[in-house]
């Protein structure tokens, strides 16, 4: 751009360096001291705010429960597809078999039943009585192998198959033994550890019934035939005893335990929730799911987010343009008065804001309910009766022209004329629009602090009347104080929580109600997680679109 | 002292009085009157109640007591917005959300004027203050002269006849401050608007004005054309507030027709002056004269002229005069000023001198 940078390149310092270059490190010293002092704050935040917030956000995508828990029904699963109306194999119950062997003896099975049971109903049953009920089908190849040779029962016959040094207290495989016995080894492997954990030793402790399953899978594929080692004679007689067992088939056994197994809505819902992540919290969240055929629709009577979110966005609106109403005037007087009169009402405005939330919100109660302060002040005037009056005639048109069900009549007349205020929509917004109210008159009231009255007086010298002159002078000039206390308050209001659940009784709870409810009573954190995720996603995206409109440069908080 | 109502006065205050507080009275018994097309300054140090006047005649306080007339209609009661005066504000109050020609437009706008009439009148304001091309521009982008433009242009944009301005000029730096009070005289003769206009700069007041009008204390001291009220005032307040001025001070030992003789304090001169505030003998009285009416070449000290012993106390060089500092009758800040011309003595300190004036130069005001 400059003369210097067209004729000679970049411009150079006193001893010869690139003069960017010189600067940045005259100026390293001053940054890393800024970064210095921002730190423990920066630290802080880290720790306690933004990895906390995207740990979270991060299990609503998350779905690690499926593959970890039924890690080889997952991979048998591949080939099966949904659309045959079928439910799967054999090969897919063998693997079902051998999965929840571990996961009820590690206890993890009805974990994995409450998650998939968020997506369809009575699978957390299914898993719970199987789990019950999974030792019975392993039993059945224990007690044959028990039944040829008694030596079968003992734990450290076992242990000494398997294990290098049987009588060690830690459990390393005998070389060679994996190539011989694969799935027994693998099985004995996992109880060896999962024993270990426990704090017992493997060859002291009762071996899994799923050892003797895959033992005899094993050889029955021909693989114990070579077999050396200790126990050999042992192993040898099983090998040819084995092709006279009495087969079983895991499909029917595990019908048996209970006919859930035959639905293919439930092998559905397991294989479309196997992989890793999944959008099946987001869908939910939106009043979908994902079901075995793939996305569709939540039935009728069970879409509520949609309505939660349409309705925690129109209060949280309707509290904005309340506050904004009751603000301006406010702000206006405020930054009209002489300084000390102004810092006297100051106080009033922030009294409540320093007044405990709950104490606030107990207050509306008290003054909203059907038999509180206001209702009592109606009655007490005669105004019930207006009501009554006021009423009959509108449930008479209503009814006549029949626009009103009839079932909907509300029965003023049996309560004095007293209005339903709280436990409702109304209720919520006028608690929220009073605690939220300091949020909108300190930012307008800053903003007014700084328009000098001569604007006024010139636009009236100029010929315009009182409310031209406030209209098109003062009005716009004003706008960013409104801007600013619309954000504060919008973005408040949203993900309000308290107020909503002590006074919004069910017509008047917020989306972040239903996201309370679902990280402390129903547990289903993944959901909450992507409802809070959507929440700040709408959020930020009014922000963008503020920004786009009135401008963020425009947005005084101060 | 004050102006009598006439027949075709445009603008008349008549005992206007205006108090904030109920206790005190910042306007006392105010009349004034103005004929069209004047320019009227109105000029005094702060507080002495001029900018009162002015928003009192622009409408934004309304007068405790009195008569203020426009064009012969009481405008008392009468809302800001209608009374159709043209105002320059001290901070300009260009209203900063709105381009110089939205500014400019407004006034225009809540008349109901057509689009085309407007642009038309916007047009011409601005080229009438040489802004022609900085319509699209806002307030903040302007300068501080280019600012002071626009907002004479917008008082002016509607032809009020009268425009009020509450010290335009205070922000701007000499330079400008000279350049734009000889636009703004220009542009008020040119269009014939009457003009009241509020300063505390003197200069400002005595090169702009048709008459200059010299508050304190809630009064009009003195309202007179610029020439008059620095050659003649009419009590110490003026001859001290306009211009330098050198006072003794004395009692009136005699009076004979417009001649009264004072004799000065702590000496035994006796001093022939002009008796323009002093009414009987015996009185107090402070003799003032304008420093470039004292004369101190022996040579040109005329025969009737009273002279005086005084001694140098400074002398300072300041290129196209000479000002001097003497010890006259016991004052120590007594000022001359002589112009610098090849023939003039160089005084120098210490030196006794005969200085002396003439008896019209000196007037005997109150005290």
């Amino acid at each position: 751009m400059s003369e210097a940078t067209d004729t000679s390149g970049p411009v150079l310092a006193a001893d010869g360096t690139p003069l960017k270059r010189s600067l940045a490190r005259a100026l390293r010293r001053q940054k890393l001291r800024a970064l210095g002092l921002v730190a423990p704050l920066l630290l802080f935040v880290l720790v306690t705010f933004i990895a906390p917030i995207a740990d979270m956000l991060f299990r609503s995508v998350e779905n690690d429960i499926v593959a970890d828990t039924l890690p080889r029904t997952v991979v048998a699963l591949k080939d099966w597809r949904y659309d045959g109306g079928e439910i799967p194999d054999e090969p897919v119950f063998a693997a079902l078999y051998a999965d929840l062997a571990v996961a009820v003896e590690k206890k993890e099975h009805t974990r994995l039943g409450s998650r998939l049971n968020y997506e369809t109903t009575g699978t957390s049953s299914l898993f719970r009585k199987t789990g019950r009920r999974v030792d019975d089908i392993g039993e059945h190849f224990q007690d044959q192998l028990e039944g040829l040779d008694d030596a079968w029962k003992n734990p450290e016959t076992i242990a000494a198959i398997f294990a290098a040094d049987p009588t060690a207290e830690r459990y390393r495989p005998r070389d060679g033994v994996a190539a011989m016995l694969p799935r027994a080894s693998a099985a004995y492997a996992k109880f060896a550890a999962f024993t270990e954990s426990e704090g017992d030793v493997a060859a002291e402790e009762k071996p899994w019934e799923l050892i003797y399953a895959e033992l005899y899978a094993d050889l029955t594929a021909g693989q114990g035939a070579p077999y050396e080692g200790p126990e050999a004679a042992l192993v040898r007689a099983a090998v040819a005893a084995v092709p006279g067992f009495e087969p079983l088939s895991f499909k029917e056994a595990f019908i048996e335990v209970d006919d859930g197994w035959e639905s293919v809505e439930i092998w559905g819902t397991i294989k479309a929730y196997s992989p890793r992540y999944t959008p099946g919290y987001f869908l939910n969240a939106v009043d979908m799911q994902l079901t075995p055929e793939g996305i569709e629709r939540q039935d009728e009577g069970q879409r509520i987010y949609g309505l939660l979110f349409k309705r925690t966005l129109f209060m949280s609106l309707a509290i904005t343009i309340s506050c904004i109403l009751l603000a301006y005037p406010v702000a206006w007087i405020l930054a009209n008065l002489p300084m000390r009169t102004a810092n006297l009402l100051m106080i009033l405005v922030l009294l409540p804001f320093w007044t405990s939330l709950l104490v606030r919100t107990s207050a509306w109660k008290v003054l909203l309910q059907q038999q509180g302060v206001i209702n009592d002040i109606i009655v007490w005037l005669g105004l019930g009766k207006f009501m009554v009056w006021v009423e009959n005639a509108w449930n008479w048109f209503g009814t006549t022209v029949g626009f009103i069900d009839p079932a909907m009549l509300v029965d003023f007349a049996s309560n004095e004329g007293r209005l339903t205020m709280i436990n409702n929509q109304f209720g919520t917004i006028v608690a929220m629009t009073h605690i939220l109210l300091p949020f909108m008159i300190l930012p307008m009231y800053s903003v007014m602090q700084t328009i000098p009255p001569t604007y006024m007086r010139a636009a009236k010298s100029l010929g315009a009347t009182n409310w031209t002159a406030f209209w098109r002078v003062y009005f716009p000039q004003s706008v960013p104080g409104i801007g600013a206390g619309s954000i504060l308050v919008f973005i408040l209001a949203i993900g309000y929580y308290i107020t909503p659940e002590l006074v919004g009784g069910t017509t008047g709870t917020f989306i972040s109600n239903r996201i309370a409810y679902h990280i402390s009573s129903s547990l289903n954190w993944g959901l909450a997680a992507a409802l809070g995720a959507i929440l700040l996603a709408a959020v930020l995206l009014l922000y963008w679109a503020y920004d786009k409109i009135v401008g963020i440069d425009n947005v005084k908080l101060g | 002292m004050q102006d009598q109502p006439t027949k075709d006065a445009f603008v008349e205050f008549e005992r206007v009085q205006k108090s904030y507080d109920g206790e005190t009275l910042v306007v006392k018994d105010l009349n004034l009157s103005m004929p069209k097309g004047e320019f009227l300054t109105m000029l005094g140090p702060s507080g002495s109640g001029k900018t009162t006047c002015l928003m009192m005649l622009a409408g934004f306080e309304t007068a405790t007591h009195g008569d203020i007339r426009l064009d012969g209609r009481p405008i008392n009661n009468i809302p800001p917005h209608k009374r159709g005066i043209g105002m320059v504000f001290q901070n300009y109050a260009l209203f900063p959300h709105m381009t110089v020609a939205e500014n400019l437009s407004f006034p225009l706008e809540v008349r109901g004027l057509s689009k085309s009439d407007r642009e038309a009148k916007v047009k011409r304001a601005l080229d009438m203050v040489q802004m022609g091309d900085f319509g699209g521009r806002r307030p903040a982008q302007l300068s501080g002269g280019q600012q002071q433009r626009v907002a004479l242009a917008r008082a002016l944009v509607f032809e009020p006849e009268l425009v009020l301005m509450d010290e335009p000029l205070g922000a701007l730096d000499k330079q400008l401050r000279e350049h734009m009070q000889f636009e703004i005289t220009r542009l008020a003769h040119e269009l014939g608007i009457t003009t009241v206009y509020v300063t505390h700069d003197q200069t400002e007041a005595l090169t702009m004005s048709d008459r200059v009008a010299v508050f304190d204390d809630g009064r009009i001291q003195q309202l007179a054309p610029p020439d008059e009220l620095y050659e003649a005032p009419q009590n110490s307040f003026v001859a001290q507030f306009i211009g330098e001025n050198n006072t003794l001070e004395g009692v009136v030992k005699s009076l004979e027709g417009d001649v009264a003789m004072v004799h000065l304090d702590g000496t035994n001169h006796v001093v022939e002056a002009k008796a323009v505030n002093v009414s009987q003998v015996g009185e107090r009285t402070r003799v003032s004269i304008r420093p470039e009416r004292v004369e101190t070449d022996p040579e040109r000290l005329q025969d009737e002229a009273h002279t005086l012993n005084a001694e140098v106390l400074e002398f300072i060089y300041m290129g196209d005069i000479f000002r001097t500092r003497l010890r006259v009758a016991g004052n120590d800040d007594f000022i001359v000023k002589t112009r610098n011309a090849p023939d003039t003595v160089r005084l120098k300190k210490g030196e006794t001198i005969r200085i002396g004036w003439l008896t019209e130069d000196c007037r005997a005001l109150d005290a």
